[in-house]
């Protein structure tokens, strides 16, 4: 029985090639572009993802915040309320804690030789290493004596050491100046690739006892930077430190002067932020998989009128209505299946062309093949379906006199 | 009034035909009463417009009556849905169409394995029962395997009466099955549906208006204006 279908089926569909032909095109302009673009979107969010979480491990970050009462913020780091006993307290009072680092920042013109850049100046500990998941490419990172005896030594970030040194170059031993003052580059870190600017390599690390001395001049830091001892301790560590730095600066919730944010809140509010833009792509891509439903709708319909007498004398020699509207069907539906199959092959070199050519991440993922499968399928049970009933409902006389 | 004798295959009694297009309503057969039995030869004749085609739609369980009732095999099919009738067309009937209706771009064994797809014969059964009903159509067998629209109009009717067959129906209803065909072709035709009716007992029932082949049946009905004429 399937196999007379299978039969009927492909004799239907290859006795009009062209107009079978162009009825597919639409079928497969829609899947591909719907596979593309979720695959855009898809790797877009899952190489965001990769980059977030090589900021660091169990990542906790504390930044001095502007009240969120009165409407008007300050912006982020342009308060100051984040001392270096804050971030000793919670190295020291808080459970879960692997390391602590204090961070200052700010952002000089850098001089080596005849090269110059602008960059980022991060004072800070030891820890920082281990918080932030810094490799060490040449060199060493800062030592513990660099930080106490106040050694102006530098790590330097892989991009930094470009646009100062040039690639390939080895600056250890090297002197830059930083606002003027002489530092010694002591090491490199490793890049941490990704697309786009990473901002972890393009910086210079410097013990943060230097930086309050030349720099800054007092107490206050800019961001404190916390690594839980595992993923599950995240959560309780972020408590903790809130509490302790709330009763630390004599506040409440409501006048807090701090933000926490933890590295898996930044994860899921940069995808929900792809998730949604994924799914308008994808959504935009639907409309024109609709228009080639309609033009299956279409050849369908021509294609029952064509062959009323056809269906008359299949009725007449004892073709049951569903044994017509399934032929009907089962040609709708293998029509938008080859239009699937193709579109899903074409979208996906698509997305492979996108990721050769325009750098972007792309990934195809089961899961949106399956779907797209599905919506193939439904396309042709939804938009065949009025022509095969259409044709199953035909009086056999009726047909069989239809020129 | 039922028919419960065995010998009967058709019984139409009382049978009116009223088609409507839009308001206006046309009477096309009116009253018709007759019985077929098994294994008969009948031919029903009678002028053009007189309702031959619409009787032989009802018998073929094409068509419902407007009124009356009709038997076939002591079953009533007037009220049948349209799947029932399907059934009924599958198991019992075999047409041959004043226009042939053979599929295009189609083989002439396809065409005619085509009644046996929705019989669900069993598909290694198929090509024998083809060829079966081929020969006994009387088709050379070097034209099997030509599309059906490659085929000179006699061949085509062959063709055609073959599909009739190859279900092995009961019964067979030709609607003007010589209609197309020069004097002799239409001979060859007509011995072919005498030996089906004296060799393997098919009841025959021919249409046609001329008088000269409604002379090879066994029997008359003769039509005119919607009325049966003894
Ligand atoms: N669907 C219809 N609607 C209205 N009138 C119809 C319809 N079908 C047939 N008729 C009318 O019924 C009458 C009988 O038609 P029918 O086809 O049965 O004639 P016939 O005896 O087979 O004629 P012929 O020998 O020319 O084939 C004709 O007058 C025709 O116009
Ligand atoms: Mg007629």
């Amino acid at each position: 029985m399937f196999k007379d279908l299978y039969q009927e089926t492909m004799a239907a569909i290859t006795a009009n090639k062209a107009r079978s032909g162009l009825t597919i095109l639409g079928i497969v302009i829609g899947i591909a572009s719907v596979i593309a673009l979720i695959a855009v979107g898809q790797g877009t969010q899952d190489s965001i993802k990769t980059s977030i979480q090589s900021i660091g491990s169990n990542l906790i970050m504390v930044m001095p915040g502007a009240q969120r009462s009165g409407g008007v913020s300050g912006g982020m780091g342009s308060a100051q309320s984040l001392t270096l006993d804050d971030a000793k307290a919670i190295g020291q009072e808080i459970d879960g804690v692997k390391a602590v680092a204090p961070e200052i920042s700010k952002r000089y013109q850098v001089i080596f030789g005849s090269s110059n850049t602008n960059t980022s100046i991060v004072g800070t500990s030891i820890s920082y290493q281990e918080i932030r998941s810094l490799e060490i490419d040449t060199g060493v990172f800062l030592s513990a004596e660099d930080v106490s005896a106040m050694r102006k030594v530098a790590v330097i970030g892989s991009t930094t050491r470009d646009d100062l040194f040039g690639a390939g170059f080895d600056p250890v031993g090297k002197t830059i100046k930083v606002n003027n003052i002489n530092f010694k580059v002591v090491g490199v870190t490793k890049s941490k690739g990704g697309s786009g600017s990473n901002t972890q390599d393009d910086q210079i690390i410097i013990p943060y006892t230097v930086a309050q001395k030349y720099f800054t001049n007092n107490q206050y830091v800019g961001t404190i930077s916390i690594s839980a001892e595992s993923e599950e301790m995240i959560d309780t560590v972020q408590e903790q430190v809130s509490a302790l730095l709330l009763e630390r600066h004599d506040k409440t919730e409501e006048t807090t002067d701090f933000r926490i944010m933890n590295q898996a809140d930044i994860v899921s509010a940069a995808s929900s932020i792809t998730e949604t833009l994924t799914m308008l792509l994808a959504a935009i891509a639907g409309i024109s998989l609709i228009v080639g439903g309609i033009g299956i709708m279409n050849m369908m319909l021509t294609n029952v009128t064509e062959r009323t007498r056809e269906i008359g004398l299949r009725k007449a020699i004892g073709a049951k209505r569903n044994d017509i509207s399934n032929q009907f069907l089962a040609e709708s539906i293998s029509l938008t299946f080859l239009g699937g199959f193709i579109g899903i092959i074409l979208g996906w070199a698509i997305a492979w062309g996108i990721a050769q050519f325009a750098s972007l991440n792309t990934s195809v993922s089961w899961s949106s093949i399956l779907l797209a499968f599905g919506v193939s399928a439904g396309i042709g049970i939804v938009f065949g379906y009025y022509p095969a009933r259409r044709a199953s409902r035909l009086n056999p006389i009726d047909a069989l006199r239809y020129e | 009034m039922k028919k419960n004798n065995a010998e009967v295959a058709i019984a139409c009694h009382n049978i009116n035909k009223i088609y409507q297009t839009g308001d206006i309503f046309t009477q096309v057969l009116y009253n018709i009463s007759f019985e077929i039995k098994r294994g008969e030869f009948v031919a029903i004749t009678g002028p053009s417009g007189s309702g031959k085609s619409t009787i032989m739609h009802i018998i073929g369980a094409l068509d419902s009556p407007s009124s009356g009732s009709y038997y076939l095999d002591g079953q009533d099919v007037s009220q049948l849905s349209d799947d029932e009738l399907a059934d009924i067309r599958k198991n019992k009937i075999g047409f041959v169409f004043q226009s042939f209706n053979l599929l295009k771009r189609t083989t002439v064994l396809r065409n005619v394995m085509l009644p046996l797809v929705y019989a669900e014969a069993p598909v290694e059964n198929r090509l024998a029962l083809a060829s079966k009903a081929l020969l006994a159509a009387g088709l050379e067998e070097d034209r099997w395997a030509h599309l059906s629209n490659q085929l000179s109009g006699g061949q085509m009717q062959r063709v055609a009466i073959a599909r009739a067959l190859v279900n092995n129906p009961a019964i067979i209803l030709a609607d003007e099955p010589t209609g197309n065909l020069d004097t002799k072709t239409g001979e060859i035709v007509l011995d072919t549906f005498r030996r089906l009716n004296k060799e393997e007992g098919h009841t025959i029932i021919l249409i046609t208006h001329e008088a000269d082949v409604a002379k090879h049946a066994d029997r008359i009905i003769y039509i005119k204006d919607g009325h049966l004429v003894e």
